[in-house]
């Protein structure tokens, strides 16, 4: 037998952010995989720490590129989990609605990425087009398009500009009359149906063994494990969405679940912009003083969300001073990204380990974090 | 589903072919950039004319994009430093929380967001009020309530009410508690623009943040590096630091001074003796001789002492403290804080020696003879008197012979004061507010009730007083006849003074800046009462110098002229002087300048210049 080795990463088209996997293949079958975090070279969890609460803000959304509020709300939630801090009601609302843009965003990436491993180039460049939609709402309520910095813990950083519920709504409507074309496109495309099911199985074995959560786990076991059901947060259990799950997880599955995620993200969206006050306070007081003083009382919390690849949590340890003592993040792909292509990539072929990479969720920063 | 079916679903996107791209071609990015939306945050822009160059931006930049660079072109005056934050776009994240945290409002971003260069150091921009290539661009992201990073609102300081306090001399006010204090002291930006305009440089962003961290034996610490007396600043120091304090710009400046006092009386008795009696070291030899145990003696005294030089202090008074001590009264600055100061001082081994009157008791030139340097800080002790009709009239008082009274009559060494039932106080000053109100009190004590009125030149706005004395004293029932020139005391037929009359005044200052009041003689004003009290300055006492060395310190206006940075007399290499006597009367300036005279004199004796054996 003959053994190659192959670099994919750590720039790679089909490796999602700075990561590197080394495959061992024999013809176009990966034989061994060997994960080799580190080459982002930031080290979040340890500027964090010497970083002001406030500060941490500008560094914590690059921990997901795609889908940076998830940091935010996670970061927010545990500060004011510590420090008792009662959110405005207004801002839970709009928290909702920056954090569901940002799923329909990071799926609407997903739609877009799966044309590179399968060779449909048209996808990316649709997928592209309407997530600007979505950045274009962002840099009016937050002042930026990817890293917002916008959920600030105590509540959001400055009310919503006047007159953008109206424009969130003609860019759901835009989407929602797109979404079918969509399914024309990809979900009923026989190029990605050829490439994707029956293929990348992930059994639920597999999912309880390695700890994979989202959308994994719940096409996997059928069951609607969702942090925003099982936990709600902000004021999810004031809204009504599904969660779409599945008894079979192949990579086509997991596709068409990002597909029925986005419908209900829409869904969720709209109730949001009906129920929330008009008004109202959106941020409180951290503790007295400026920013630069700015303290969290001792303690420790976990706060977890759920991100469009899983359950996101973020476990921070506070010594009553200006900077979190510690924090250590759960990032959603770190078992699939790190255990698992190390135990389940093996076996795949060349041409799949792509698909494998984007359908299981794997991002590079929040297992190198 | 089909294969048949799915094999045409995706051809319907083919109808995409004939429709007009959405995308932007390369060439308009760069020329014609769509618009950033209002809050965009783009590159910066920077007020000039707002900008203090506090660095407060730079301090909370979380990547330390943000350099304060110094231009020599800004003037260096309080208030401000002669910085402009410069912004390294390299490392900028575009948070925005240097907009947020802006203590003038002058640094905002901008719609602009194009810069292409191939050179690494060309995105290193000073930005002005146009931007960063000096383009005007709309404004995006700027700061509002929602994101206001400052805390502009002081914390309360808790008093007594006018109605609980008038008739004692107990202290009005009653300093923070502990979560008052560290709360008051988290509101800081640590800019330390207060240091540079303190006449003492004080170390304020250090104190205050020991403050916030609960230290107060290190807050004590850094106390004493530049003030020795710490109690009294912290309570009647006319806080200059408070004016400056760029939260001021926005909201309410820092409670600094109340801080201060915090420390000095929230800390335990043996932490502040075991940090102050750190202080002293071995090493310097000589002598030194102090006249006057005011604010600048006392600090030139405890500096060298700190150096290790044997000090005698000689003051004149039965208890040392000069002006804090019988100048000041007690319901601002009470005996026992300045007692606490002072114990200090003596316990790290200066010596005072009171009711010791150089020029009387003991010779200037003996001082000379037995010392290696002598020190003067003889302050402006005497009154100023005011030369109108019947100003010689025995019921007129001088404020600095009245207000030593006043302190002996609230500690209890003098029995009774001779007041009347009504009285009107001339000045417009932090003294002329001391007589007025310490008046107030008098009367009613004696009497049960008081009238107390007081004419000064200037209006409300141009009073020299501070602010709160005026607002105080009104709490307190003074009445005031303010912008009137007082222009004769008026006797009735037994000869007893009924009151004092006045014209209006128009202006106090001609073109040139020099004092030269205008009055409007048709508009007369009458003010009623049968004591007058005048406090329009204080005024220095030479008499214990000879001739030779009067001249030689060249008096101007009360003031010794013929004097170096150090505090060294020219010419005269063995004297040195400090305080009011050279800068004017004030406490701060006092214990500064006594400060930099035990520098220069360390420095000089270390010489062995004119060294005795």
């Amino acid at each position: 037998m003959r053994e190659l080795k192959l670099f994919l990463g750590p720039n790679h088209p089909g490796m999602h952010g700075n990561f590197s996997v080394h495959l061992y293949v024999d013809g176009d079958i990966v034989k061994r995989a060997r994960p080799l975090p580190g080459m982002l070279h930031r080290g979040f969890e340890k500027l964090m720490e010497r970083r002001l609460w406030t500060n941490n803000i500008a560094l914590i959304p690059r921990i997901c590129v795609v889908e940076p509020d998830i940091n935010e709300m996670v970061y927010a939630m545990g500060a004011e989990a510590l420090g008792n801090i009662e959110v405005p009601e207004r801002a839970h609302w709009i928290r909702m609605i920056i954090l569901e843009l940002a799923r329909i965003g990071i799926h609407m990436m997903a739609f877009g990425g799966i044309g590179g491993p399968t060779g449909l180039y048209t996808g990316p460049n649709w997928a592209i087009t309407e997530r600007d939609l979505i950045l274009d709402i962002f840099e009016e309520i937050t002042g930026a398009r990817v890293y917002h910095m916008y959920i600030v813990v105590g509540g959001v950083r400055k009310d919503l500009p006047k007159g953008i519920e109206k424009k969130i709504e003609n860019v759901l409507d835009k989407l929602e009359g797109r979404l079918s074309e969509y399914e024309d496109l990809i979900l009923r495309n026989s190029t990605i149906i050829n490439r994707t099911k029956d293929n990348i199985v992930l059994p639920e074995e597999v999912a309880r063994e390695l700890g994979v959560t989202g959308i994994g786990l719940r096409t996997s076991s059928g069951k609607a494990y969702d942090i925003r059901k099982v936990d709600p947060y902000a004021r999810y259990d004031q809204v009504e969405f599904e969660v779409p799950v599945a008894n079979y997880s192949d990579a086509y599955t997991r596709l068409e679940t990002k597909y029925k995620e986005v419908k209900q993200s829409i869904r969720i969206i709209r109730q949001v912009l009906e129920k929330m006050p008009k008004d109202g306070p959106v941020r409180a007081k951290v503790s007295t003083g400026s920013a630069l003083k700015w303290r969290i009382p001792k303690g420790q919390v976990f706060s977890h969300i759920e991100s469009s690849r899983g359950e996101y949590g973020y476990y921070i340890v506070s010594d009553g001073s200006r900077q979190p003592y510690r924090i250590a993040v759960r990032g959603a792909s770190y078992p699939q990204g790190l255990l698992g292509i190390e135990k389940y990539l093996p076996g795949t072929r060349l041409d799949d380990v792509a698909i494998w990479l984007d359908t299981m969720g794997v991002c590079a920063p929040e297992i190198d974090r | 589903m089909g294969n048949k079916k799915n094999f045409f679903a995706p051809i319907k996107a083919w109808k995409y072919l004939v429709k007009k791209p959405i995308s932007i071609p390369m060439e308009d990015i760069f020329e014609n950039p769509r618009e950033a939306a209002d809050r965009y945050r783009g590159f910066h822009a920077n007020d000039w004319e707002k900008c203090i160059g506090c660095g407060t931006c730079s301090e909370i930049c979380p990547t330390n994009a943000i350099v304060m660079q110094e231009r020599e072109e800004l003037p260096d005056e309080d208030g401000s430093k002669p910085e402009k934050p410069a912004i390294d776009y390299g490392r900028c994240t575009f948070c925005g929380l240097c907009v947020d945290i802006c203590t003038t409002n002058s640094l905002t971003m901008t719609k602009e967001y194009v810069h292409i260069s191939k050179d690494v150091d060309d995105f290193y921009f000073l930005p002005k009020e146009n931007g960063i290539h000096d383009i005007k661009y709309e404004n995006a992201y700027v700061r509002d309530e929602v994101s206001e990073l400052l805390d502009l609102k002081r914390y309360d300081m808790v008093g007594l009410e006018a109605d609980e306090r008038k008739d004692s001399f107990i202290e009005i006010v009653k300093g923070f508690s502990k979560e008052t204090a560290i709360a008051e002291a988290s509101r800081c930006v640590e800019c330390g623009i207060c240091t540079k305009t303190c006449p003492a440089t004080m170390n304020i962003p250090e104190y205050i943040l020991s403050i916030w961290k609960d230290d107060l034996e290190e807050g004590v610490d850094w106390l004493y590096k530049t003030n020795p007396l710490p109690g009294v600043c912290g309570r009647i120091c006319t806080h200059k630091c408070e004016t400056a304090c760029a939260l001021g710009n926005r909201g309410e400046a820092v409670s600094i001074r109340w801080l201060k006092r915090y420390i000095v009386d929230n800390t335990p008795e043996e932490d502040y003796e075991k940090v102050v009696l750190a202080n002293v070291s071995k090493g310097g030899e000589g002598k030194v001789a102090i006249v006057g145990a005011g604010p600048a003696g006392i600090s030139a005294g405890y500096y060298l002492r700190t150096m290790g030089y044997e000090v005698d202090i000689f003051e004149a008074m039965p208890l040392a403290g000069g002006v804090m001590r019988y100048g000041i009264p007690q319901y601002r600055l009470p005996d026992y804080s300045l007692d606490k100061d002072i114990s200090f001082i003596e316990k790290i081994g200066v010596k005072i020696h009171t009711n010791t009157q150089v020029g009387k008791d003991i010779q200037l030139e003996e001082l000379h003879s037995k010392y290696d340097v002598v020190f003067l800080g003889t302050g402006f002790f005497g009154a100023r008197g005011l030369n109108i009709p019947n100003s010689d009239h025995k019921d007129v008082h001088l404020a600095m012979d009245f207000l030593p009274q006043v302190r002996d009559f609230a500690r209890g060494v003098i029995k009774d004061i001779d007041v009347h039932k009504s009285a009107v106080v001339i000045g417009g000053g932090n003294v002329a507010f001391d007589v007025a109100r310490s008046l107030i009190r008098l009367q009613e004590i004696k009497y049960g009730k008081s009238d107390v009125k007081l004419i000064a030149l200037e209006n409300e706005e141009q009073l020299p007083a501070d602010r709160e004395e005026y607002e105080e004293g009104m709490e307190e029932g003074i009445k005031y006849q303010l912008g009137c020139g007082p222009q004769e005391v008026m006797l009735d037929d037994k000869g007893n003074i009924k009151g004092v009359k006045g014209f209006k005044c128009l202006s106090i200052f001609d073109g040139q800046h020099r004092f030269n009041p205008q009055f409007d003689t048709s508009d007369v004003k009458m003010v009623e009462g049968t004591q007058v009290y005048v406090s329009i300055g204080q005024s220095p006492d030479y008499s214990y110098l000879d001739k030779e060395l009067e001249e030689k310190l060249g008096i101007t206006r009360g003031k010794i002229t013929k004097i170096g940075k150090n505090r060294q007399v020219e010419g005269v290499d063995w004297l040195f002087a400090g305080g009011d006597i050279v800068q004017g009367p004030d406490v701060i300036h006092g214990i500064a300048d006594g400060h930099e005279a035990a520098k220069a004199i360390d420095e000089y004796l270390m010489n062995g210049k004119n060294k005795k054996k």
